[in-house]
């Protein structure tokens, strides 16, 4: 079965969607996010959508669920990338994401998550702070 | 005037549809964020087919009127039917365990959209998107 890959770096875990999603996929990520969430204890969890050209209800939902999972879990969510029609799109079909933290690109999510679990435990972001190449 | 038909009855065959969507509204010349609507609406109505009707028949047309052009999909399916259209029209109503998003939010990101349903024999609709409009 199709799997979309997810990276772990420190403290984080990354995941860039390149395919187009179909349903069952979403719901495989949503479930191995979770799981990798608890396994390895990422404190942040990035999500890179510069690659999806559609984002419906259904994804959108699966977005929302696995930052509420993660939140749960200890972990922040930050969704990096968005298409401008995309966005357009999810408003226009009403699902505005509340909830999900977002940044335009993988950097700036970088340092969104790395301030955000700042924020909560310093000893976690002195980690965090490695890892970031300047 | 082309006319595309197409089986629907695996989550795949979502993919391979919307592509097909997507390379028709560029022969129209439609912009990026239309192209995304149009996509999108189809998602919608084709997950719907998909999980209530075990699939159906999606059919893509080129439609033109004066200078306009734009792209039919009509989406046919032999499923139980939808006893209350204008309760399934309704933001926020679902049987199912979805956000009932699926089709009002489908009528935002269209031109035009139709639905025609009778319980027991299935369900048709239709959205049409002009490259300007």
């Amino acid at each position: 079965m199709d799997r979309i890959p997810i990276l772990r770096m420190g403290k984080f875990l990354l995941v860039t969607i390149q395919v187009d999603l179909y349903d069952r996929l979403a719901l495989t990520l949503e479930a191995d996010l979770v799981q990798m969430v608890s396994k390895t204890n990422a404190k942040g969890l990035l999500i890179d959508i510069s690659a999806v050209s559609i984002v419906d209800s259904f994804m959108g939902r699966i977005i929302g669920n696995i930052a509420g999972m993660s939140k749960i879990l200890d972990a922040q969510t930050v969704l990096v990338g968005m298409q401008p029609a995309v966005a357009i799109t999810l408003i226009e079909l009403g699902l505005p994401l509340k909830g999900v933290y977002t940044a335009l690109n993988m950097e700036k999510g970088m340092k969104l998550l790395t301030s955000m679990i700042d924020d909560f435990d310093d000893d976690v972001a002195e980690e965090a702070d490695d890892i970031i190449v300047e | 005037m082309s006319k595309d038909v197409f089986d629907v009855v695996r989550d795949q065959d979502v993919v391979f549809v919307k592509r097909r969507i997507q390379e028709t509204a560029i022969k129209v010349k439609m912009g990026l964020v239309n192209q995304t609507r149009v996509i999108t609406a189809a998602s919608e109505i084709l997950r719907n087919m998909l999980r209530y009707a075990n699939g159906g028949k999606c059919i893509i047309e080129v439609v033109t009127s004066g200078r306009n052009n734009g792209v039919r999909v009509t989406f046919a399916d032999k499923g139980p039917g939808i006893p209350d259209i204008n309760l399934a029209m309704k933001d926020g109503y679902s049987t199912g365990k979805s956000l009932g998003l699926g089709l009002p939010g489908t009528k935002r990101l269209v031109n035009e959209f139709d639905i025609q349903s009778k319980v027991g024999e299935g369900t048709t609709v239709t959205i049409l998107k002009w490259a300007n409009g």
